[in-house]
């Protein structure tokens, strides 16, 4: 039997060549080169990104630097969303590397949220694992756990040590023996084609009748329309971490294995490609 | 599930431009405003009927933020979290750059582009969605 554990791995290790290349109308005193980087998929575009900054902030002046922002042809990218997050859903389907654009004006407050520093990103990444928490366990788990466990959590993820946030991570991955799974699964459905942030419900992993929930489950009953007709053509990819899973898959294990760091569920709806 | 006794005030909706002073609320509970448009979402997966319903918040202060008389409201289900915290430091005369923290079960702060009524159908109860509001950071 091979080890599911490996999906773990494969899960944190992904990566994603990505070029960074600053905004044609950025002011700058010699050229800028592009500036290539593999970003971690579990992580936070601006936890990752120091060098990216450093590197265009070389050749511009300091009075016209002011707080950096991502965008991919024309949308300003979310830094509180995971990165394989934001490439499942905007960029799946174009050629590699990524090409993200680099800004230092004109901050776009409409769309996406200030990052001050790496506290707003440990911030919002643990109030993510809270709620997730309170979804699988009403929280006890996570408010069973010492302040340093937490920050354990978050310096593994910053620091890219998979055994240091696993060895708390499983914690937050366990369930009572006579469950067979969660209280409710955490998951956030994104679709490019609405305005909404996101899909986010209640949703057991096993049915009143005792059988695993499947990820087609969820999907018939909170977005219906991402799944094609029984003998209809399809129409979308239903995507997590650059993969489409089987709809057949438990939800249960996909939460246990494919959840984000924040331990959610991070489900793209993405227009099937026509090629 | 009985009516609580008191009646949700309808919170103004949310504008983008908001530069005049706090918006005085009527105190019956009026009838239901269109939905400002910039609130509205097309193409929702969910049932009209779902989507159009407001759905009541009950607003606690913690520490020494200062309490709002009237604590429970209706609120659109498509305004975020950042919408609620403007309307609320506009309702205590709070200055722009005071920060204002909301919470969820009284643990985790959601994100301010999150919309209420997600936070309502996985964390409300008994008909309405509890907020606590904070001054200061008051959990995690």
């Amino acid at each position: 039997m091979t080890d599911d554990k490996d999906v773990l791995r494969d899960v944190w290790f992904g990566r994603i060549p990505t070029c960074f290349t600053l905004y044609q109308d950025e002011i700058t005193e010699r050229e800028a080169e592009p500036y290539y980087l593999l970003l971690p998929r579990v992580s936070y575009l601006t936890l990752v990104t120091d060098k990216v900054k450093k590197h265009f902030q070389k050749v511009m002046r300091q009075e016209d630097i002011s707080e950096i922002w991502f965008e991919y042809e024309g949308t300003p990218l979310k830094w509180h969303y995971p990165i394989g997050l934001l490439f499942d859903l905007l960029a799946s389907s174009s050629a590699l590397p990524w090409n993200i654009t680099v800004h230092f004006k004109s901050f776009p407050e409409k769309d996406l949220l200030h990052c001050p520093s790496k506290d707003a990103i440990e911030a919002h990444f643990m109030s993510c694992v809270k709620e997730a928490d309170a979804l699988k366990h009403k929280s006890q788990v996570i408010n069973e756990m010492q302040k340093k466990d937490h920050k354990q959590l978050w310096m593994g993820l910053q620091n890219d040590r998979f055994d240091q946030f696993w060895a708390i991570n499983r914690k937050l991955m366990e369930y009572p023996a006579e469950e067979n799974g969660f209280r409710y699964i955490p998951f956030r459905i994104y679709q490019t084609t609405t305005e909404r942030p996101f899909i986010q419900k209640l949703f057991r992993p096993v049915a009143a009748d005792g059988q695993l929930h499947t990820l087609g489950d969820l999907l018939k009953e909170v977005c219906p329309s991402a799944i094609a007709p029984e003998d209809g053509e399809k129409k979308n990819q239903v995507m997590i971490h650059g993969i489409e899973p089987m709809l057949e898959t438990p939800l249960q294990w996909l939460s246990e294995h494919l959840s984000y760091p924040d331990n959610f569920l991070h489900i793209s709806i993405i227009p099937q490609p026509t090629d | 599930m009985a009516e609580e006794p008191e009646s949700a005030l309808q919170l103004p909706p949310s504008t983008a431009a908001d530069g005049e002073g706090p918006t005085e609320v009527s105190p019956e509970t009026a009838t239901p405003e269109p939905p400002s448009s910039a609130a509205v979402s097309p193409g929702t997966e969910e049932p009209a009927g779902d989507t159009k319903k407001k759905i009541d918040v009950l607003l606690k202060a913690v520490g020494d933020t200062p309490i709002m008389k009237t604590k429970k409201w209706a609120v659109e289900r498509t305004r975020t979290i950042q919408g609620l915290i403007d309307f609320i430091k506009k309702f205590l005369k709070l200055v722009a750059s005071e920060q204002l923290f909301i919470y969820v079960n009284q643990s985790f702060a959601p994100s301010p582009d999150q919309e209420v009524g997600t936070l309502y159908e996985c964390f409300g109860s008994d008909g309405k969605l509890v907020l606590h509001y904070c001054k200061s950071q008051a959990w995690g």
